[in-house]
């Protein structure tokens, strides 16, 4: 056998070696970060059954959904009339009113900030929506950035109406 | 180094010190050639190691009665204050000895700017020392989310949110750091485990720290290379033991009128409400100490590129060994360097006060002209200083301008200035 076969063989134990090494420790690994993802119990806890019946137009109720709160407001109106008069061009993250709801008096989402993830104040702000008081995003009456930091509207969870008087969120 | 010379005089010493050479390094430590002209900047080294031991005695004992539970731990943290023999007095040690730390880290860190501490060859002693610091930061707000209070969950949402700004996966990792769909339970136990871990990784940080330092030996005021031992030397021990522990004395005095007369100046009231995931505070402002990196990522309006501005100032200082062009390390010897330093110092206040102000108007406005100009500091006055700043002579040695007061005639020094001169020429 020449020099050159021999360390080439050589070579080819490390690179094996290592590759199966590499494997093993991935292997080995993976548990220990996946086990700080979201476990069974908090995903068991996925939907949210609430009943409207009492919410009288103009009012907002805030519900828990997976430890977030959720804005179920009835709005007035007016308040439909000002978010669907407004055009696209000037809203940062363009989307219409008919869009974000399913019946145009209920506007359900997510009350979370989109820039930062802190609880916006209702009927506050420019534009008689909602307002962040963490960096000053204000939200429009159909939940749309306006103005402030916030990169996207506030988010729509999938929900659906059982009956008239309640929502299934999730 | 000198040291290897060292034998201990017992026949006992000898015996262990031959097994494990513990008894050199102590006599290393003792003798270890300091220059002579340190001046009370250069004390907080030993400040800091005192407040890292304070945070990790006091942390140990709070550990013990501390309940990690999002149900408990409000109530637990009130235990401590209440019931616990003197909880009160550790508890309120460990919260001030947090800003106490950082107070210490920030003169320690603007020392090393103002006397070039950070150049050739200590790029590794002040590269250790930001990955220090950022670790403090770290520990220090996951340490604040534990009592579970209105500031600790709401500090929590808005800091582990900066993640979600990372385009694709920023989702799946905040989900992955919170443990579920927002900050909770497995988000509470995970930050207590890490909040623990932490300060033994600064400890290990620390030693590395110090050992770089060994290498080249201590920075000095004039900020030029000195021979090691000489007379502009001095041993550690006593000269520099002593000199630290009554600077020592003095800053435990300002710790003890925090920790006794204004526990709570430094924290937030709102912290005494326990934690309500639907109600977020008016002013959510974190812990003093990271204000000026608030206001930065505040005055960014594109929340990734308001993240990235706020992650790029801590870690431009990383590279500031490399940006700083200018041969000449102390800003004793730097008439334009040392008024830019002066105008950084006041910069970083402004961010600080800022970042304490609601994000608008004025604020806002000022925020931002700060901002850019913390960057500039560091991306263009710095590199283009070193080559147009035409600095003074330095001085030979540390005892030079001591015996010969500042008439420098003799031959070596004018070398040395002609060394200088051309070197600022590049």
């Amino acid at each position: 056998m020449s020099e050159k076969k021999q360390n080439n063989r050589r070579d080819f134990i490390f690179t094996a070696t290592a590759t199966a090494g590499a494997v093993g420790v991935g292997a080995a690994v993976w548990p220990l970060i996946d086990q700080m993802n979201p476990d069974a119990s908090v995903k068991a806890l996925a939907s949210t059954e609430v009943d409207i019946s009492s919410v009288k137009p103009g009012q907002s109720i805030t519900v828990v959904w997976r430890g977030k709160p959720v804005f179920i407001k009835r709005r007035t109106q007016e308040e439909i009339e000002k978010a669907r008069s407004v055009s696209l061009e000037e809203l940062k993250d363009p989307q219409k009113d008919e869009d974000r709801v399913k019946k145009p008096e209920w506007l359900v989402m997510l009350g979370i900030c989109t820039h930062l993830g802190c609880v916006p104040l209702s009927d506050k702000g420019e534009y008689d929506g909602w307002f962040c008081p963490c960096h000053g995003s204000h939200y429009d009456t159909s939940g749309r950035i306006r103005k402030g930091p916030a990169p996207i509207n506030m988010e729509v969870p999938q929900y659906v109406f059982l009956d008239d008087n309640t929502i299934k969120i999730g | 180094m000198s040291d290897s010379n060292y034998t201990p005089k017992s026949k006992v010493g000898k015996w262990f010190n031959d097994r494990l050479p513990l008894l050199t390094l102590a006599n290393h430590l003792t003798d270890y050639p300091t220059p002579k002209n340190l001046n009370y900047w250069w004390t907080f080294g030993g400040i800091l190691t005192f407040c890292l031991l304070t945070q990790i005695v006091t942390g140990l004992v709070l550990a013990m009665h501390y309940i990690a539970d999002t149900k408990l731990a409000f109530a637990s943290v009130e235990h401590i204050m209440r019931d616990v023999n003197y909880g009160w007095l550790i508890r309120y040690v460990h919260a001030n000895g947090a800003s106490m730390f950082f107070l210490a880290v920030y003169i320690h860190i603007f020392r090393s700017l103002f006397y070039g501490s950070y150049k050739s060859p200590r790029e590794i002693i002040w590269i250790l020392g930001i990955i220090i610091y950022l670790l403090m930061m770290a520990a220090a707000f996951m340490g604040y989310v534990l009592p579970w209070g209105q500031m600790s969950y709401w500090g929590a949402t808005v800091i582990t949110n900066l993640f979600s700004a990372i385009p694709l996966i920023g989702e799946g990792i905040t989900t992955w750091l919170w443990g579920g769909y927002s900050v909770d339970n497995p988000t509470l136990t995970r930050f207590f485990t890490l909040h623990y871990l932490i300060p033994f990784l600064i400890l290990g940080l620390v030693v590395l720290h110090i050992w770089a330092l060994h290498v080249p030996g201590n920075n000095n005021p004039v900020g030029i290379e000195i021979k090691k031992p000489s007379n502009d030397t001095v041993p550690f021990h006593p000269y520099i033991v002593i000199k630290d522990a009554f600077a020592l004395l003095l800053f435990s005095i300002i710790f003890a009128f925090f920790v006794f007369y204004a526990p709570n100046i430094l924290g937030h009231a709102d912290n005494y409400i326990e934690a309500n995931p639907l109600v977020t505070p008016a002013h959510i402002v974190p812990e003093w100490y990271l204000l000026p990196f608030y206001a930065i990522l505040r005055s960014v309006p594109d929340k990734l590129m308001g993240v990235i501005a706020m992650f790029s100032a801590i870690l431009i200082l990383v590279v500031l060994p490399w940006l700083d062009t200018s041969k000449v390390r102390s800003a004793v010897f730097r008439p334009i360097y040392k008024q830019f330093y002066w105008i950084l110092v006041l910069d970083v206040l402004v961010l600080g006060y800022v970042g304490a102000m609601p994000a608008e108007g004025l604020y806002l406005l000022i925020a931002r002209v700060a901002t850019a100009y913390y960057f500039a500091h560091f991306l263009i006055v710095l590199p283009v200083l070193g080559w147009v700043e035409k600095t003074n002579p330095i001085p030979l040695s540390i005892s030079e301008p001591v015996l010969a007061g500042s008439a420098m005639a003799t031959r070596g020094v004018r070398e040395e200035k002609i060394e200088v001169n051309l070197k600022s020429l590049g």
